[in-house]
């Protein structure tokens, strides 16, 4: 008996004193190795009662099974001490300096037109509209005539216009859009009512720059025709985007201007949130800024697309995403949209 | 158009103040832009006289010029105007005056000055300084009786409302037109001027011939005959009046005709009846070659499509344009014969542009005139020619109409004012608007109005016309406010945006910024950055009037316009890594048809990679820094690409790679060739890629479909091999994609040199095998890598390194 007892109890001694010593974790891994492990000397002992007779199996067995589970839970304090240790080791000893910038990671980023127009489109989705888009090089056709803005017509004077050197019949027929109008017809041509679409893209303007004129610019148009659309809903739709994009205080206006595809026309102005009304540069001293230019789309186009103009009644509008932008933004140059200015485009 | 308030209450009281005005008639549709007061901006400035002007001793263009200031005290200025002349009459502001510096239009305040060595004691104003007009020609001229010593603002003060006027509205290019709206906005009644006069002249029939012979282009001529007047200045209070609206006095017989232009909107033009040859008008075409000499000094040569009015030989102006110096009145005129005509708008329009001259009067023709007008300024005009010229005016007029003038009638219904404006208005309301604005308005039960546009309202035909009349008075803040109800329309998709916004937010996530550049560009621009024979094939699409040379083509690729970004960003980046994109359309030619529109993405990397720090120290950006931008973007999409070396004008052979789906080329990828990035100024590498959205769309996934997650256990496997150094590793790679235990494949290593034989390379890969229907053994892996590495051997001639 003595000659088994003897060297499990040593056996536990041993276990006992050596992980005393363990001072790292590859350390206790070797001594869970060497005791509790496959091949592990306490292991081998379990492994050899199977040969004892009955009543020595079953002391040395409880005894073995005790010292198993006392060094089994004495290797996983010392496990968790060690952890402690390194841990105390870390914080204190190996502390970073937070303040150190992180990794350098590439920062890309949108234009700020795209910010600013996917923000107009994202207010005028709410609000029940589909995006669509047309052609940026346009005839005259649906860039003019059709939206009654004949050759000669004075109003011709509002949009300069920068024609490609393209003649069809002996006349300019082809030419940078001046305005995103032309999609009215487009959509008009190949949809029915209803219809309730926002139409952005690149505009051009044979225009001298300064800082509140730029040659290319964005706009986005809109359109909206049912039987029942009113200038009342015109208003409702129009002071709804103003106040998702500057704000649930601003306050909204509409007063009476042209646009000759349109009749009522208006346009529509919010008040000046630099001087709150009182009137400084950027309002022209009026205490109103101008926002959009919008309408009742006029009868004739109606008819023109083969609706019915006693029943279907619509309204279009279009606004200008750089002024937006600006505005937004607080710049003071529509030049610095185009002019790529990295030290201008890093801000956004 | 320039209303002096002064002059707008002769025709309507103004009930309202002035501010409050303005509000009003911006808001229902004429925009007063600005509201001028002289009040207060000219202290200090007086009226003066010239009493002596000397040569300037040290410069030829200008004067020393001694202006008396009333009370004998005088005062020597240098003045720069070439038109001063003892005895006229000027504005004089003294040292210390607040101005507006005529040329950078920015108040300053004017200080005692030595110019060119001569001390000036203040200044001689121009208009543009006193901000009566634009013009910075001369300075300004007051009325000869202005009495000197007089403060300025007493002798021309004025409020003036300068309105941006909208081109459906000639009628508001007149006093009373404005005066008609203020009427209609306040309830005032409006005041005609009066057009009564004694007629103490013969008979003008046998003493006038009026011949119109293009009727189509002049449906109505009035000619009146004035005899015996006097030729002189006008008197003060007229002139006051032309400088507040904006225009020189000149004489009383051309300030009556402006001045009746400028209340009645009709443009009105006095010939010396004595040198129009035999007293004959004649309306008609220019004669193909006819030259004649315009009143602004030019000699210009006529087409026939441009109408003349004629003597009975020769051109004396060009109608409604500008009139010829030979027929001008001048101080010996006797009698004037007084066109007030209507012209063709469209044919006034196309003359003033092809003789690039615009006057008052053409602005005003262009815009539509009413038929009815030149009678009653003529009339008008006729009766201040006599009280202020002491004229006699000849019995009658000739009046040559080709059309007969009648009334436009609108009905309008109560259903469609409320189906345009989504509110009931009450029908008397609606009467009391439209009378006011000058409309007669019959209310026709049970639904009903028939509605009478007064003849000045040209733009007003149709009964939305009408709507709109009645809501801009009432005010479109007066009316109700809604959201739209209704049927949401069926969605039309537009793939290409989706994908075009998709590409953007990507790009941008990987860490390029976006820039947005100009559409058109230069020949030059496109030469340096595309193959001469895709020029050639596809030419770009030119600008029939650029406005410079820099902008004269539609462009056909983006590369010109990122590299001439990156050369501006470079200038500011230190050195640091920039890495830019676009996405945009170039504009591909079409024959007879508009261009092609492709949604293109292009973006470029420059710089030195950033060290832990940020710091550029790195190697400099090339291929592989553009492809993980590109890769980046590609798996985001979904599609599988591959590349392909390729050689192609501007990238650098050797570091080009065609970038195709299923076999279909959608883009390029490589180094710029150093001898393009020279010709953009740029020294450093660039690597750049770019993509046809349109090439790319059918091949993006609408949807992403779940593949099942195999619960079976992956085994990792590396393998290196020997291959042929131009032997591409994507194509190793594909041959081991190809196997159906093969789960992924990643390449480690690419090595040359000791040991492995000169011309060969080693590749070395990390496998993942796994099975999607059971747990792989030892046994199915070590057979799958011995059937990928026999097929690499007979396809490749790859061998298996040891
Ligand atoms: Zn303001």
């Amino acid at each position: 008996m003595t000659s088994v007892s003897d060297p499990i109890s040593e056996i536990e001694d041993s276990a006992v004193r050596e992980l005393g010593g363990v001072g790292d974790s590859s350390q206790l891994e070797a001594w869970r190795h060497a005791y509790l492990g496959r091949k592990g000397k306490l292991t081998l002992v379990l492994r050899g009662l199977a040969d004892l007779p009955l009543e020595e199996r079953r002391s040395l067995g409880a005894e073995a099974n005790r010292i198993k589970l006392r060094l089994e839970a004495a290797y996983e304090d010392q496990l968790a001490r060690l952890e402690q240790d390194r841990l105390a080791k870390v914080t204190e000893g190996e502390r970073l300096d937070v303040t150190l910038p992180g990794s350098p990671l590439p920062r890309g980023g949108l234009h700020p037109i795209t910010q600013t127009l996917r923000d107009v489109l994202k207010a005028f989705e709410n609000l029940g509209f589909q995006v669509v888009e047309g052609p940026e090089i346009e005839w005259d056709h649906y860039n003019f005539e059709a939206l009654r803005i004949p050759a000669d017509h004075p109003a011709r004077d509002m949009w300069d216009t920068l024609w490609i050197d393209h003649e069809r019949d002996g006349k300019r027929s082809m030419l940078l859009r001046t305005h995103t109008s032309p999609n009215q017809i487009r959509i008009m041509e190949r949809t029915q009512p209803p219809i309730r679409v926002v139409v952005p893209g690149k505009c051009y303007r044979f225009e001298a720059t300064d800082p509140t004129h730029e040659w290319m610019m964005t706009q986005v148009e809109g359109l909206a025709i049912d039987d029942g659309i009113s200038m009342a809903d015109l208003k409702g739709t129009l002071a709804e985007f103003a106040r998702r994009i500057f704000g649930e205080e601003r306050r909204v206006a509409f007063r009476c201007d042209y646009f000759p595809f349109v009749e009522p026309g208006m346009e529509l102005r919010i008040d000046c949130f630099i001087c709150r009304g009182e009137g400084c540069r950027t309002c022209g001293r009026t205490g109103w800024i101008e926002i959009l230019g919008a309408g009742m789309v006029h009868p004739e186009i109606i008819a023109n697309a083969g609706y019915d103009p006693d029943r279907y009644t619509g309204f279009a509008f279009g606004l200008g995403v750089e002024r937006i932008a600006l505005l937004r933004h607080g710049v003071d140059d529509i030049r610095h949209f185009y002019a790529n200015d990295l030290r201008f485009l890093q801000q956004f | 158009m320039r209303i002096p308030l002064r002059w707008l209450a002769d025709y309507v009281d103004i009930k309202l103040p002035i501010e409050e005005l303005a509000r009003r008639l911006t808001t229902a549709g004429v925009e007063v832009g600005e509201i001028i007061s002289s009040a207060g901006e000219w202290d200090g400035v007086s009226v003066a006289e010239v009493v002596e002007v000397e040569k300037h001793p040290n410069a030829d263009r200008l004067t020393l010029v001694t202006v008396h200031l009333g009370n004998d005290r005088f005062e020597r200025v240098v003045c720069g105007a070439p038109n001063v002349a003892v005895g006229q009459k000027v504005a004089f502001a003294p040292e210390g005056t607040r101005l507006i510096d005529g040329h950078t239009g920015e108040p300053t305040v004017l200080r005692r000055a030595k110019i060119r060595g001569v001390e000036s004691a203040g200044m001689i104003l121009s208009e543009k300084e006193l901000r009566i007009s634009d013009s910075h020609e001369g300075i300004l001229m007051l009325p000869e009786n202005a009495p000197v010593g007089e403060p300025l603002a007493s002798v021309l003060g004025e409020t003036v409302f300068d309105l941006d006027l909208t081109p459906n509205r000639p009628d508001l290019l007149s006093v009373l037109g404005v005066a008609r709206e203020v009427g209609a906005l306040s309830g005032s009644k409006v005041r005609d001027p009066s057009v009564v006069y004694e007629a103490t002249g013969e008979r003008i029939k046998g003493r006038v011939q009026v011949d119109v012979l293009d009727r189509d282009l002049c449906p109505r001529y009035v000619a009146a005959l004035i005899e015996d007047l006097k030729m002189d200045e006008s008197p003060l209070w007229m002139q006051q009046r032309l400088i507040a609206a904006g225009m020189r006095p000149i004489n009383n017989v051309v300030d009556i005709t402006n001045y009746v232009m400028l209340e009645t909107g009709q443009p009105l033009h006095a010939f010396d009846y004595a040198r129009l040859k035999e007293r004959r008008i004649v309306v008609r075409r220019a004669r193909p070659g006819e030259r004649l000499n315009l009143l602004d000094g030019t000699e210009r040569e006529l087409s026939p499509e441009m109408l003349v009015i004629a003597d009975a030989e020769d051109a004396v102006g060009v109608a409604g344009v500008i009139g010829g110096a030979e027929s001008e009145v001048t101080e010996e005129t006797r009698a004037v014969l007084l066109e007030s005509a209507n012209f063709s708008a469209t044919s006034i329009r196309r003359t003033r542009q092809a003789l690039k001259v615009e006057t008052d009067a053409s602005r005003r023709f262009e815009k539509g005139l009413s038929v009815h007008l030149p009678l009653i300024a003529s009339q008008r005009a006729v009766k201040l020619m006599v009280e202020v010229c002491g004229g006699r005016a000849a019995q009658g007029l000739i009046d040559v109409t080709a059309i007969k003038p009648k009334d436009i009638r609108v009905t309008l219904t109560q259903e469609r004012l409320e189906r345009v404006l989504g509110v009931e208005l009450p029908s008397g309301e609606v009467r009391r608007v439209l009378e006011g604005l000058g409309f007669g308005c019959r209310w026709v039960p049970p639904d009903r109005f028939i509605v009478r546009v007064p003849y000045w309202r040209t733009d007003v035909s149709i009964a939305d016309d009408v709507v709109e009349e009645v809501a801009r008075i009432v005010g479109y803040d007066e009316l109700p406010t809604t959201q739209l109800r209704g049927e949401i329309p069926a969605v039309q998709r537009q793939p290409i945006r989706e994908l075009r916004e998709r590409v953007r937010q990507a790009l941008a996530v990987s860490g390029l910024r976006e820039v947005i550049t100009y559409s058109l560009t230069d020949l030059p621009t496109l030469q340096k950055v595309l193959p001469p024979e895709e020029l050639a094939t596809t030419p770009p699409l030119r600008v029939a009037n650029p406005m410079s040379r820099e902008f004269e083509y539609a462009r056909t690729t983006l590369r010109g316009s990122i590299l001439q970004t990156l050369t501006k960003h470079i200038r500011v980046s230190g050195g640091r890594l920039i890495s830019v994109f676009e996405t945009g359309r170039v504009y591909l030619r079409n024959d007879n048809d508009l261009p092609h529109e492709v949604e293109t993405v292009c973006a470029a990397l420059c710089g030195r990679k950033p060290d832990r720090w940020g710091q550029p120290t790195g190697g400099p950006a090339g291929f592989f820094e553009a492809k993980a931008h590109l890769e980046h973007l590609l798996a985001d999409l979904r599609v599988a690409a591959e590349y392909r070396e390729a050689v192609e004008h501007p990238y650098l052979p050797g570091r080009t790679a065609k970038v195709a789906i299923d076999g279909r080329r959608v883009g390029l990828l490589g180094e710029l060739h150093p001898s393009v990035a020279a010709s953009f100024e740029i020294k450093q590498d660039v690597a750049m890629f770019e993509v046809d959205l349109e090439a790319v769309m059918p091949h993006v996934p609408e949807i992403v479909h779940y593949k099942p997650i195999s619960p079976y256990p992956l085994v990792k496997e590396d393998l290196a091999v020997i291959v042929d150094e131009d032997t591409p590793a994507g194509r190793v790679i594909s041959v081991i994609e190809d196997s159906n235990l093969v789960h992924s494949v990643s390449i480690f290593d690419v090595y040359t040199g000791q040991p492995i034989p000169k011309r060969k390379k080693s590749l070395a890969f990390s496998i993942s095998f796994q099975s999607g229907d059971r747990t792989l053994t030892d046994e199915d892996v070590a057979e799958e890598r011995k059937r990928i590495v026999a097929r690499l051997g007979r396809e490749l001639g790859a061998t298996l390194r040891a």
